[in-house]
């Protein structure tokens, strides 16, 4: 347990009637870092979070957040730590610009810092914008600037580019990097691997409420003895002899390509080479999906 | 500003921003108002209309007494059909010193005010045709008495169903709305106490009762309706207060049992409805049987009631507020406490 970790979260047992949604979650998290919570639906990403806001109360297991218990609520606590819940909770009919004075009021800050955060999250001209007549990725961006109204330490975001098409999910990337570029803390769920190794300087994997591992992805990936992805355009090879080639340790197809994994992508790609079967070609090395696969024994299926 | 003042602020925006509630809280009340005003303001009951066939000094008698209306018609037998027909309780042929009397057996009211008018004003002329002194004298003389016209029962009626439905509706529908929204959540995340977030709440619910209070009692002193206020009528502004404070604990209510808008919905509805018609909103209960009457007290509705029109009609002082202000009180600590027990700022 090293001193002065923002989060301290030990042994955390929650349970639901018979199932035990967070079943023995242990991490730190250190002041400045971007920690990722990373996992299928289900894995007790959520309740993780609620139990470290001080929103629910652990069955088993301790939390220290600033050196302090969040539960029951901690009013000491509150001022310094912004949440976007998974909802959108916004005052019905009040513009952008309202939401984030009103937010600012209840922690009785001043709302020209608030503003500033509609220019942090890209929503200056939307200020006099109604929220139910912004759009999705509009919303989560609003919502994240809320979260941050009165200036937190640390920030705890759940799923925030759940449901935003892929430009509005990228978008958001640099609104969060640009959080963190101010020196806050982010503790943030999703279920986008990609992200998570993207965006995160550490992520915990977590599945069936435990966390599988955690450490910097590139490092968990490289941990891995993982093999090498190659696609090439469906149809070029047979699936079945794609799976006899060299080199070959799995192969599979679905409508668009031929996937094949190696361990010796050298000799494959040659191979391909050689029969001229190499439309579409795309090499991936490995991911945390790998990671994910190679701890659960399971593909990875949010 | 202080989290009072912009959850406040937030809140009234969210209510005044809804076309629908505006509706629900001023304008639907208003038009029931203008609409029983206009139906029922004719003054107390319609003179009675009788077809009348002939002439002669009784007939004159009988149209000088104001009680009933005549509609000439030509044959006497076109009279009795219309009686027949309904059209007119009775129908009188008046020929030189004979007088015939028809009259409908189904309204034995009128019927029986037709009979008696008739048999008195016959009897006055035969006696003054006699020439012979009465022998009992009749001394008769008005007194003010505690009915209302329509519209000084329907503007605190109204008011205060008004009051009354959209108190209920604001905060329940609130609270369900920011619990399912998670909005009750995040201000739980901030250091804001449950006693602001209510106040608040309580203070928008006022801040709509003196609203409607305004509007109403404007409107009702047009001179399309000409209600005149009462001596002390500005004692209806602690009484709107009380009022609303006791509504909004039941909206609390109901916010805290009701597990979706429309539950919210359904159960206000089962509360209010009744409770107006039994409270003597729209019609007076003095001639309710009394099993009716007794129930009635029981309603936070009735006392209300009584209590705006005590001081906007009555003219009576601040003794008549004395019951209704207990009553409300009573049923706020009462209902308050029970909110309290089941409220959460969670669904789950």
């Amino acid at each position: 347990m090293s001193k002065g970790s923002t989060i301290v979260a030990e042994g955390l047992r929650k349970r639901y009637g018979d199932l035990w949604a967070v079943d023995g979650v242990s991490f730190t998290v250190g002041e400045g870092e971007f920690f990722g919570i990373l996992g299928p639906n289900g894995a007790g990403k959520t309740t993780t979070l609620e139990i470290i806001e001080g929103l629910r109360e652990p069955d088993e297991g301790s939390v220290r957040l600033f050196g302090e218990n969040p539960w029951p609520r901690n009013t000491k606590l509150l001022p310094r730590i912004g949440v976007q819940l998974q909802a959108s909770s916004f005052f019905e009919k009040l513009t952008a610009r309202e939401q984030l004075e009103t937010f600012a009021s209840l922690y009785g800050v001043s709302s020209a810092k608030a503003l500033d955060m509609l220019e942090l999250v890209g929503l200056t001209d939307k200020a006099d914008t109604r929220e139910n007549k912004l759009s999705g990725g509009q919303r989560q961006r609003l919502s994240i600037a809320c979260a941050l109204a009165h200036d937190p330490d640390i920030v705890f975001l759940d799923e925030p580019t759940a449901a935003l098409d892929p430009q509005a999910r990228r978008n958001l990337w640099d609104v969060l990097r640009a959080i963190k570029d101010r020196g806050k803390t982010i503790v943030y769920t999703t279920h986008y691997l990609d992200e998570a190794e993207i965006l995160c300087d550490r992520t915990a994997i977590m599945d069936k409420g435990r966390i599988l591992a955690m450490d910097a992805p590139a490092t968990l990936v490289r941990g891995l003895d993982a093999p090498t992805h190659v696609m090439i355009e469906r149809g070029v090879i047979p699936l079945e002899e794609a799976k006899t080639l060299a080199g070959v340790e799995e192969a599979s197809d679905d409508e668009v390509s031929l996937r094949l994994s190696t361990r010796n992508p050298a000799k494959l790609l040659s191979t391909l080479a050689e029969r001229g079967a190499l439309e579409g070609l795309q090499v991936r090395g490995a991911t945390l999906e790998d990671v994910f696969l190679e701890l659960t024994g399971r593909e990875y299926r949010a | 500003m202080t989290a009072f003042k912009s959850l406040s602020v937030a809140m009234f925006k969210g209510f005044f921003r809804e076309r629908v509630a505006l509706f629900f809280t001023f304008l639907m009340p208003l038009m029931f108002l203008v609409i029983f005003g206009l139906i029922f303001g004719g003054g107390s009951s319609n003179k009675t209309k009788i077809d009348v066939v002939g002439d002669g000094p009784v007939l004159t008698a009988l149209g000088s007494t104001g009680i009933v209306d005549f509609q000439r018609v030509d044959s006497f037998d076109k009279a009795v059909q219309a009686v027949r027909n309904g059209d007119v309780p009775a129908a009188i042929s008046v020929q030189g010193n004979e007088v015939q009397l028809r009259y409908a057996a189904s309204d034995t009211v009128q019927a029986a005010t037709v009979q008696a008018v008739v048999g008195s004003v016959i009897d006055h002329v035969n006696l003054a045709a006699s020439g012979k002194p009465p022998a009992v004298k009749l001394k008769s003389q008005q007194v003010e008495d505690s009915s209302l016209t329509a519209i000084q029962y329907l503007t605190p009626g109204i008011l205060s169903w008004g009051l009354a439905t959209s108190a209920i509706f604001g905060s329940a529908l609130t609270l369900v709305n920011w619990r399912k929204k998670q909005v009750l959540r995040r201000i739980r995340l901030a250091p804001v106490g449950t006693s602001t977030v209510i106040s608040s709440r309580l203070l928008v619910t006022i801040g709509t009762s003196v609203l409607q209070a305004i509007l109403f009692v404007a409107v009702a002193m047009t001179p399309v309706f000409g209600l005149k206020l009462a001596g002390q009528w500005w004692l209806a502004l602690p009484l709107l207060v009380l009022g609303s404070l006791s509504f909004f604990s039941i909206g609390v209510l109901v916010g805290a049992i009701a597990k979706s808008e429309e539950a919210a919905t359904g159960i206000t509805n089962v509360i209010v409805l009744p409770m107006a018609f039994l409270s003597g909103t729209f019609f007076p209960l003095q001639n309710a049987p009394q099993w009716l009457q007794t129930v009635s007290e029981a309603l936070p509705l009735r006392h209300l009631n009584d209590g705006m029109v005590d001081v906007l009609v009555r003219g009576k002082g601040i003794e008549a507020l004395a019951t209704p202000a207990a009553v409300l009180i009573g049923f706020t600590v009462v209902v308050g406490f029970a909110a309290s027990r089941v409220f959460s700022w969670e669904d789950s």
